[in-house]
């Protein structure tokens, strides 16, 4: 016993720690099981992926394998969306001026599959590996930091991260998902090393993750995060182990998308399987299901949800998508959180002791109650406001990065300040903790986007 | 409450837009709002939030702020039959108070919260609620015998000229509560100085007790006469003339408990602020030249509005420094002046309403080096290469 002991204090020695965060305990965490979901309708959506112009390559009608190119980026015409299964063109939807909303796909249940040739990565160059990642449309799962964009791939970035656990509201288990995938997995670990010359840091959690998937991995840097809230987020991690400066960048994916790589290598197929976590207090039997990327929502909600008004969300709580009831789960996602809409008038409510309301701040009784689990609605609990109270972002924002005074130069659009004050570093996700307690009720995330999106436009 | 809602729904028309009272909508909006949480839901970022907005930040403030308020009223009474040398038992002098506090309440909140109103509609904004704090501080930093009127003016002065000339509510540069105080000083220095004006009716002086002053703690020391400085159980307690909410410590140090707790004041300004008080009574002590330096830390800190002035001005976030760091300059140099003006400055008795607005002046300017920090740090970092190793 003594020496065990020993053992882990050594061990947790190397553990990066987050103090500042919060953990929010949701209703609705899916249950350890695994199905398989039914449904031969895919979708990809060219929305899912920020500053890409899409070029569409295909009609609807048109026949299509796993791997077939679906539409392209105009401006950079090598990297491609692929069906995700083999099957036809049911519709091309599209929106207000024309904008290409959805690529609809009806699967043929044949599984189809372009061949792009197996490899074993190691014996490829960096040119070999980007070019198989591109062709199969892969390439889009890895993206970059700073702006959170698709990868360049001219570009040489100076590591590569993959945070393998999520620790944001309901987050699906990677331990779970990964469970016997091991060699597709280092196989896509592999291929990674090839392209980059710095490092390819896999990034655990020291208190949950279990899997040997992820321990046992070679060739690669592993980390150990400790903490609330966003340790998971691999800006964080970023942050703490190899900071973005002017001029740099790091690339990141998710672990789902390492073996997705893997598969490309040792099966010469796009194989865009995907385990997605339903989630979420408005969900009968919350659970896991495997499918493919971009499967239709309906197949996963039908007979599954509860009556009220739901909003369904591709995603977490805090950083998800709407979608609408016909909708397709994204391609990053691998969670769908169902929440009530919470279109209601409350009498008071900003005076009232407000027993079983979730709050940060401890004005509220639910400081007292630190492990209950709410099934929080979509209310905004107040109207928009001036930004008056600080201090209270700093206590969910563990970079060494001023958050206000970020937010207020990205509003008055001064790059230069923007530039000093970090914003190459974060991107929306590593805010929304801030938006959630934020007093004033301004929508941060959508600055911190318009602040990237203006910073891109500024570089490029 | 399904009636009252009903009947705001069918109300709400017309303060709509084309609707008869289009021009009282932020009126109308305040006070729906006031009843009902609205049914606003997230629209983009993060689906669900906090349940926390400004009304509640504001409402535990106000909370905070009611012992002071309460022991105010009290106090008001208490001095008012000392100095005619009665004692006619708990009641009367709740009531007596009640009676000049009261009035100075609602003028304030009436005035202020009407040129709130004006703003907010001709500007086309909701009504912040940032007043409903400062329309209580006001009064608590005003004498007692203060004409009702002057109170209105200076109320609607602090809005107007305080906060809307600023660009409105989370924009001002000074604390609006202590810009009307500022006012009143300046504009009519005999209503606000001196000793008669502490004690209510005793301006009139009819039926005063033969001997009896009137005088503040600070007025006394001000003028060299330590041996009539109350008891320090007195400061505490607040059984002593001056501003209608700053006498009582116990009732402060209630309030700044509250706010600490809550975590809506900052525990770092409060506690800077008093460690730059004590340190500058403790450098007056080692060059004591006159009795005023001589005076022991402890009771400069009970005396006069310091505690008041920390825990409810010194922590408004919109005019104080933003950054941690700042926050702990900002709070040490409040104190550090306000006792230091207290002491060198005999025209004007109190130091901590000028040390407070200075501070307001110079918060700006303190975030601006925390951040240049944080920048020059982040600069180095991307010309040496250097890794992180400080873990938040």
């Amino acid at each position: 016993m003594q020496y065990i002991k020993i053992f882990i204090k050594v061990d947790m020695s190397n553990v990066i720690r987050i103090k500042k965060g919060l953990n929010i305990n949701l209703v609705g965490e899916a249950e350890k099981t695994i199905k398989e979901l039914t449904t031969d309708q895919f979708a990809i959506k060219p929305t899912d992926f920020i500053g890409v112009f899409p070029k569409l390559l295909v009609a609807e009608g048109d026949q299509v394998k796993a791997g077939s190119p679906l539409f392209m980026d105009k401006y950079r015409e090598n990297i491609l969306f692929t069906s995700p299964v083999s099957g036809s063109i049911q519709e091309i939807k599209r929106g207000a001026k024309r904008v290409l909303l959805e690529v609809r796909i009806q699967s043929d249940g044949k599984d189809e599959a372009v061949d792009f040739g197996q490899a074993d990565p190691l014996k490829l160059d960096k040119a070999a590996v980007t070019e198989k990642l591109l062709a199969s449309g892969i390439w889009p799962m890895l993206r970059q930091r700073p702006y959170s964009v698709i990868a360049n791939p001219a570009d040489e970035p100076k590591a590569i991260f993959i945070s393998t656990f999520d620790s944001a509201p309901l987050a699906p288990d990677n331990d779970l998902i990964v469970h016997g995938q091991g060699d597709a997995f280092q196989k896509g670990l592999d291929a990674l090393t090839r392209l980059t010359k710095g490092k390819v840091h896999l990034n655990l959690d020291a208190n949950s993750t279990q899997s040997k998937v992820f321990a046992n991995s070679k060739g690669v840097q592993i980390n150990k995060f400790a903490g609330p809230h966003p340790a998971g987020n691999v800006g964080v991690q970023i942050n703490k182990i190899d900071p973005i400066n002017k001029g740099e960048v790091v690339w990141y994916l998710y672990p789902q998308d390492v073996i997705t790589i893997g598969k490309l290598f040792t099966t010469g197929n796009y194989v865009a399987n995907k385990v997605i976590a339903l989630t979420g207090p408005e969900v009968l039997k919350p659970a896991y299901y495997k499918t493919k990327i971009g499967a239709r929502l309906q197949a996963f909600v039908k007979d599954n949800v509860t009556n009220v008004e739901k909003r369904f969300i591709s995603g977490n709580v805090l950083t998800g998508n709407k979608l609408e009831v016909d909708g397709y789960v994204g391609f990053y996602a691998g969670q769908i959180t169902v929440i009530k809409e919470g279109n209601y008038h409350e009498f008071l409510g900003w005076a009232l002791p407000g027993f079983g309301k979730f709050s940060f701040s401890r004005s509220f009784p639910s400081f007292l109650f630190k492990n209950k689990k709410y099934a929080l609605d979509t209310n905004l609990h107040g109207g928009h406001r001036a930004l008056v109270m600080t201090g209270q972002f700093e206590k969910v924002f563990p970079f060494d990065i001023y958050p206000t005074q970020l937010l207020k130069a990205i509003m008055a659009e001064d790059i230069d300040k923007m530039e000093n004050l970090g914003i190459y570093e974060v991107d929306e996700e590593d805010f929304a903790l801030c938006e959630v307690i934020d007093t004033s009720k301004t929508n941060i995330q959508e600055i911190v986007r318009k602040g990237l999106d203006l910073m891109r436009k500024e570089m490029s | 409450m399904k009636f009252l809602r009903d009947f705001l729904d069918k109300q709400k028309p017309q303060f709509e837009k084309g609707g008869r009272f289009e021009k009282l909508h932020s009126t109308f909006d305040a006070f729906e709002t006031f009843l009902f949480v609205p049914d606003k839901v997230t629209t983009t970022g993060a689906h669900f939030r906090d349940a926390i907005d400004l009304k509640r930040t504001m409402s535990v403030v106000i909370i905070a702020m009611l012992p002071a308020l309460l022991f105010g009223i009290w106090n008001v009474g208490y001095q008012h039959f000392l100095s005619l040398g009665q004692s006619p038992g708990f009641w009367p002098v709740v009531f007596y108070g009640l009676l000049k506090v009261l009035p100075i309440v609602i003028v304030s909140y009436v005035a202020g919260l009407g040129a709130e109103f004006i703003f907010a509609q001709s500007r086309g904004h909701e009504v912040n609620e940032g007043y409903l704090v400062s329309g209580m501080l006001i009064p608590l930093v005003m004498p007692v015998d203060i004409p009702l009127w002057m109170v209105a003016v200076a109320s609607i002065f602090a809005v107007v000229i305080g906060k809307e000339t600023f660009g409105g509510t989370g924009m001002n540069v000074f604390n609006p509560a202590l810009l009307a105080r500022a006012f009143v000083f300046f504009a009519y220095p005999a209503k606000i100085t001196g000793d008669t004006i502490w004690i209510g009716g005793l301006s009139k002086a009819e039926g005063v007790v033969d001997g009896f002053s009137g005088a503040t703690p600070l007025s006394y020391a001000a003028s060299g006469v330590m041996d009539k400085l109350p008891s320090m159980s007195d400061l505490f307690f607040g059984f002593v003339p001056g501003s209608i909410g700053e006498t009582s410590k116990l009732a402060i140090l209630i309030g700044a408990f509250v706010l600490i707790a809550t975590g809506i004041g900052s525990w770092r300004i409060i506690l800077s602020s008093i460690l730059g008080g004590v340190s500058m009574s403790l450098i007056f002590n080692l060059f004591a030249a006159n009795d005023y330096m001589k005076l022991d830390p402890m009771t400069q800190i009970m005396m006069g509005s310091f505690l008041f002035g920390t825990v409810f001005m010194a922590t408004d976030p919109v005019t104080a420094s933003q950054t941690n760091k700042g926050k702990w300059i900002y709070g040490f140099l409040i104190g550090f002046f306000a006792i230091m003006i207290r002491v060198f400055n005999p025209a004007y008795p109190e130091g901590t309403m000028l040390a407070i607005l200075l501070m307001n002046a110079f918060a700006p300017l303190i975030d601006f080096y925390v951040v240049e920090a944080n920048i020059k740090k982040r600069l180095k970092r991307a010309s040496l290469g250097v890794k992180p190793l400080k873990q938040n």
